[in-house]
């Protein structure tokens, strides 16, 4: 087996100069939230790194998150790094099929034994294995035997981490996501619908600088990425600090560009970097276009309530219980005043009269 | 794997909200019509003033405080008077609780910004706990104190409390004290009719029977 080139001969090899390499190790050391001092040493590690072996794996997904990564508007170092870990296996992206795909899998498996990570998009079907197979393996049988010899996992995607969109209600493959399914190896969750490309090449450049897991929130995220809620770092915060809402996608406080809070924004209740390292090279991020947050990098968000309904008003409606529940009260307290009424009038009834002679004779 | 928070927060939404609405109204449509329903005794006695323009006016008349209570206790007064300020405008005037206001009886007004909502929460608060302070340091308070009292305060310290935390988090996660905070308001609702915070509409019959029966006596009230 001829010795894979390191991470600095691949991009030197496209081009990308050493200032263009360090501005992005500043900015992966940044977004990591380590402190600066830490810089060379991540681009150190990173540019003498060997390419690792990576199997992709796609379950029941839509290709989005790989889509994510690879259709960048022009080539970045973030795709150029996934191209250099890239990959031994990953079934959208192979020109082999079937059997052939199969064995290359197998192949990288034995190769780097107990040193190799497992990218997982897409949820697997837990109700019938045969609602997604893979070269007629079912998901989770693909999975299991994938990750034994495995270093980590990274769950890419809300599929891959929570089930997402194929975990909603009614949830009719039994979807869930990676943790359900693989419980003895170190598995990090890197949600989102899609994930932000360098939120996935910042984690795999992390297990990769530092041999070891980032630190993880309870979801199982990265808290460098995952640490802070959208709301807390947008920009249009100060507009809902202020009281100064968008009403509609089409009034004077959309174009002026006010907090779309009342618009159904999930940004108070999601944790993610959208607001400052955005999308498309920093370019812009849904809240920056005029559009609520939906929470993507949530567990569940497609079951929490209307995409465009406000975070804290009610999910369901309580117009006719409320109406029985008066009716029910005035039944109630009219059942109880007429059973008071009945008692009085009893003891009215049983009232004798007592005179003072009465109690003179008593004496 | 699910979010705690999240699902805590889902439940608050949908069947924490229906179960406090249901408790809510029926306990206080029980609760009133059974009080209604008591009446009162025919008075046979000739009226010497008019009851029914007595009992309106001191529906109004008892919010001012009389002059020997105020002098007596200041704190107490003043102290009840910035919570129900504080609360009711925490209550209407934040845009969050404006939305919920809209899309339940489809009315809205305008809101007030976040860090004034803030300071009439922490005086809403403070003046909680000057109020219950008091009420334990007074011997005779505090023995005419019973669980109802200290309840009430409980269920209207937490909505304004959690309601702050939601807007300063201080390190906790949102989703979790928004839902906390939904959590108090609807337990704030559910208990409400069974406790002495009925009072926010039978203070309305009870000064206007008081009103009207001085006023029928010819006595001023």
């Amino acid at each position: 087996m001829t010795e894979k080139p390191t991470l600095g001969e691949v991009l030197r090899a496209h081009g990308i100069s050493r200032r263009g390499f360090l501005r992005y190790c500043a900015m992966l050391t940044s977004a990591m939230a380590l402190p600066a001092s830490m810089m060379p040493k991540v681009a150190e590690a990173l540019e003498a790194r060997r390419r690792p072996s990576v199997i992709w794996l796609s379950f029941q997904e839509c290709t989005g998150c790989t889509e994510s990564l690879t259709r960048s508007h022009a080539p970045t170092v973030e795709d150029l790094i996934f191209n250099h870990i890239s990959l031994d296996y990953h079934h959208t992206l192979l020109m082999a099929s079937g059997h052939a795909a199969e064995a290359a899998r197998e192949k990288a498996m034995e190769e780097n034994k107990g040193s190799y990570l497992v990218l997982v998009d897409g949820s697997i079907p837990l109700a019938n294995p045969g609602y997604s197979t893979v070269a007629g393996i079912s998901n989770k049988d693909m999975l299991l035997d994938t990750v034994k010899d495995a270093a980590a996992v990274i769950a890419v995607g809300t599929c891959a981490a929570y089930g997402g969109i194929g975990a909603a209600a009614p949830n009719p493959t039994g979807a869930v996501g990676v943790t359900e399914v693989v419980k003895d190896k170190p598995v990090i969750n890197v949600p989102g619908c899609p994930p932000i490309p360098v939120v996935i090449t910042g984690v795999v450049a992390h297990v990769l600088t530092f041999g070891a897991l980032p630190d993880l929130d309870p979801l199982g995220r990265p808290t460098a990425f995952y640490g802070e809620t959208i709301h807390d770092r947008c920009y249009r915060r100060p507009f809902y600090d202020r009281g100064q809402f968008a009403d509609s996608f089409d009034d004077d406080g959309a174009r002026q560009g006010w907090c779309l809070y009342k618009l159904g924004c999930k940004g108070p209740i999601t944790n993610n970097v959208c607001a400052t390292i955005k999308w498309n090279d920093g370019t812009s991020f849904p809240i920056q276009s005029g559009h609520p947050c939906l929470g993507c990098s949530q567990p569940n968000f497609w079951d929490a309530g209307g995409f465009y309904e406000p975070v804290a008003t009610p999910t369901v409606d309580a117009t006719g219980l409320a109406v029985g529940a008066m009716a029910a009260g005035v039944g109630l307290g009219g059942a109880a005043a007429a059973i008071g009424a009945a008692a009085r009038k009893k003891a009215s009834a049983a009232h004798e009269k007592l005179s003072v002679e009465d109690l003179e004779d008593e004496s | 794997m699910s979010e705690s928070g999240m699902d805590l927060l889902l439940w608050a939404k949908g069947p924490g909200f229906q179960i406090a609405v249901v408790l809510f109204l029926l306990g206080m449509a029980m609760r009133l019509v059974e009080v209604l329903a008591l009446g009162r005794k025919t008075m046979i006695a000739p009226a010497k003033g008019d009851p029914v323009s007595s009992g309106l006016r001191t529906i109004f008349s008892r919010s001012v405080p009389a002059p020997h209570i105020m002098q007596k206790r200041p704190i107490v007064v003043v102290g009840g008077y910035i919570f129900h300020i504080a609360f009711f405008v925490c209550l209407l005037f934040f845009v969050p609780h404006i939305l919920l206001f809209k899309q339940g009886f489809g009315l809205s007004w305008p809101g007030l910004p976040s860090p004034v909502i803030e300071a009439f929460a922490i005086t809403g608060l403070l003046s909680l706990v000057v109020v219950l302070i008091c009420r334990m340091r007074q011997p005779v308070r505090r023995f005419l104190s019973t669980y109802d009292d200290y309840l009430a305060w409980i269920l209207t310290f937490l909505p304004l409390l959690t309601g702050f935390l939601t807007v300063n988090r201080l390190g906790l996660s949102y989703t979790m004290v928004l839902a906390l905070h939904i959590l108090s308001v609807e337990l704030l609702l559910a208990l409400a009719p069974f406790t002495k915070l009925t009072h926010f509409v039978t203070t309305v019959f009870a000064r206007y029977y008081n009103g009207a029966i001085n006023g029928r006596k010819g006595a001023p009230s």
